[in-house]
């Protein structure tokens, strides 16, 4: 064993023996940790969640022409060999008011009052599909279409697109600077922690220094300690946001079956948890870095 | 002893401490490898302060000390620890772990070097031995008379084998006897090669020594 990988082996050593050596002051380090990362990862995975969710609907903006009750299978025709001309689109498909109706009853529960219904409300329709979610190509064959004859009312649905859009854009700022602010609230506490750790061993590190210990030497053992407080407080965030998702399907199942879905919060993937509990350890390292760091500064 | 390169050599030295206190100034005297030096002088004389530029705990403001052919006195700060484990260093203070035992202290400049257990721990016995300390290896240093104190510090300066031993008063507080034979053991380790630099304003310790003396007054030499 080389000299390096022993003094390796003495601060791990070391880290173990002083997490032990005070559990409960550990355990409420490692808690307030824990809840610090928990606030950003949890923003995170609802984000990534409402992502799925718009994606679902669709990622591809659509637009829907609504035809006139006396429109024949000719002018059906023409309007569709005219939109199959338009760039950008990317699917057509004809909607007989006879389906609509059949699907509203369906998804929205409504069977015994259109049961009660003595004729079809609904008129034809033609729902076009249009090539990525793009808000000005869906305006332009909005438009296009709402000149077409036998066209009464033209919706497109890009406007809610856009708002959802907005709204994510919104969230992933805020995700950002929440998590900015609570890795620094990470490090400060890291580094306090470490800070009180660097008292006890006050003489230590003295007498260390003095017979020839070097700046690494003296870091280590403090790195390893920081950066395990780091990774156990991202291990107790993903328990806590993994427990909080558990309990926030419930409800989300009751809410998506009278949508007739299936949706439900997903957690973070084995990739991003990984991703996660590196980065939290390393900002405990960081913690600690700056804390021996500043010790020895003054110190010097 | 064959004439040797001076292995330290003060040229011109002078310590101003923050808040303008010259406690040395001009200070020339060279060391050669092998040799016994006594510093002496009355309190706050300087004797402490020359030791700690030695050992770069302190930096001269001007004039250079050379230890073992390096600058000491422009030396990097990656580049002091390196300086040190060439050293043993006995402190005024001793500076001894009373949370660990007798043979942990012993320990601490091997870990420090990333030595073996194994290796360590005979090292660490052999220097305890050396000492007359040996069957106190478990006790805390705490439990020790002072005079058992010194020879913990004196064993865990000469554990590294360093090639200058440097002593800060370590027969301070210890009655003449003991301190006679604890300078004693500074005179066995300087017969096997080892430069050795003591301070001390105990003269009568060292009488029977016949030693080479630096006399300091007021950070001068007198
Ligand atoms: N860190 C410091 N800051 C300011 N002044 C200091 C510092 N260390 C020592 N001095 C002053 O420098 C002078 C020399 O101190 P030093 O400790 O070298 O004396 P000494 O000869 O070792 O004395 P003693 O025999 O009491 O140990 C003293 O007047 C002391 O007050
Ligand atoms: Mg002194």
């Amino acid at each position: 064993m080389s000299a390096w990988l022993r003094h390796h082996f003495h601060s791990w050593r070391g880290t173990i023996a002083r997490l032990t050596a005070t559990p409960i002051g550990t355990a409420l380090n490692v808690a307030v940790i824990g809840a610090a990362l928990a606030l950003p990862l949890g923003a995170y995975v609802l984000l990534v969640n409402l992502q799925t969710l718009a994606g679902g609907f669709s990622s591809q903006a659509q637009v829907s022409l609504f035809l006139d009750r006396s429109a024949s299978s000719d002018d059906i025709r023409s309007i569709e060999d005219r939109l199959r001309r338009e760039s950008g689109v990317a699917q057509m498909r004809f909607v007989p008011r006879a389906t609509a109706l059949h699907d509203l009853a369906r998804s929205a529960n409504l069977s015994g009052v259109i049961g009660a219904l003595r004729e079809n409300p609904l008129p034809d329709a033609i729902v076009v599909t249009l090539d990525g979610n793009n808000a000005a190509l869906a305006e332009h064959i909005s438009q296009t279409a709402g000149g077409f004859a036998k066209v009464t009312h033209v919706q497109t649905d890009s406007g809610w697109m856009r708002r959802l859009d907005a709204l994510i854009r919104l969230g992933r700022t805020v995700l950002v600077l929440l998590g900015v602010l609570l890795s620094l609230a990470l490090i400060a506490v890291t580094f306090n922690t470490i800070r009180l750790q660097i008292l006890t061993q006050h003489d230590e590190i003295e007498v260390s220094r003095l017979i020839g210990a070097t700046d690494a030497y003296i870091h280590r053992p403090f790195l390893y300690l920081g950066g395990m407080l780091g990774l156990l407080g991202g291990l107790i965030a993903l328990g806590l946001v993994s427990g909080g998702l558990a309990l926030m399907n419930t409800d989300v199942a009751t809410l998506a079956s009278l949508y007739g879905s299936q949706f439900r919060l997903d957690s973070l993937g084995a990739p991003d948890c990984g991703t996660f509990l590196l980065f939290s350890g390393l900002l405990g390292w960081l913690g600690s870095y700056l804390s021996v760091s500043a010790h020895l500064q003054s110190v010097d | 002893m064959a004439a040797s390169a001076p292995i330290i050599s003060f040229r011109e030295v002078c310590k101003r401490y923050p808040g303008g206190y010259d406690a040395l100034s001009g200070i020339n005297f060279e060391v050669d490898t092998g040799e016994l030096l006594f510093v002496t002088g009355h309190s706050g004389a300087g004797k402490s302060t020359l030791l700690k530029l030695v050992a770069a705990i302190e930096r001269s403001s001007t004039g250079t000390v050379l230890v073992a052919g390096q600058n000491v006195s422009t030396m990097q700060r990656a580049a002091r620890p390196f300086l040190r484990r060439n050293l043993g260093l006995v402190f005024q203070d001793h500076k001894l772990l009373y949370d660990r035992s007798v043979f942990d202290n012993v320990m601490l400049p091997l870990q420090v070097i990333g030595l073996t257990t194994k290796d360590a721990s005979r090292r660490a016995r052999a220097a305890l031995d050396k000492v007359g300390l040996l069957a106190r290896e478990k006790a805390n240093p705490m439990s020790l008379s002072g005079g058992e104190q010194q020879r913990l510090c004196i064993a865990r300066a000469v554990v590294n084998r360093p090639s200058i031993l440097l002593a800060d008063e370590p027969t301070a507080s210890l009655d003449l006897e003991t301190a006679r034979s604890v300078m004693e053991i500074f005179r066995s380790f300087n017969q096997v090669g080892v430069t050795v630099l003591v301070a001390t304003h105990d003269l009568a310790a060292i009488s029977q020594l016949q030693p080479r003396l630096l006399a300091l007054s007021k950070g001068r030499q007198a």
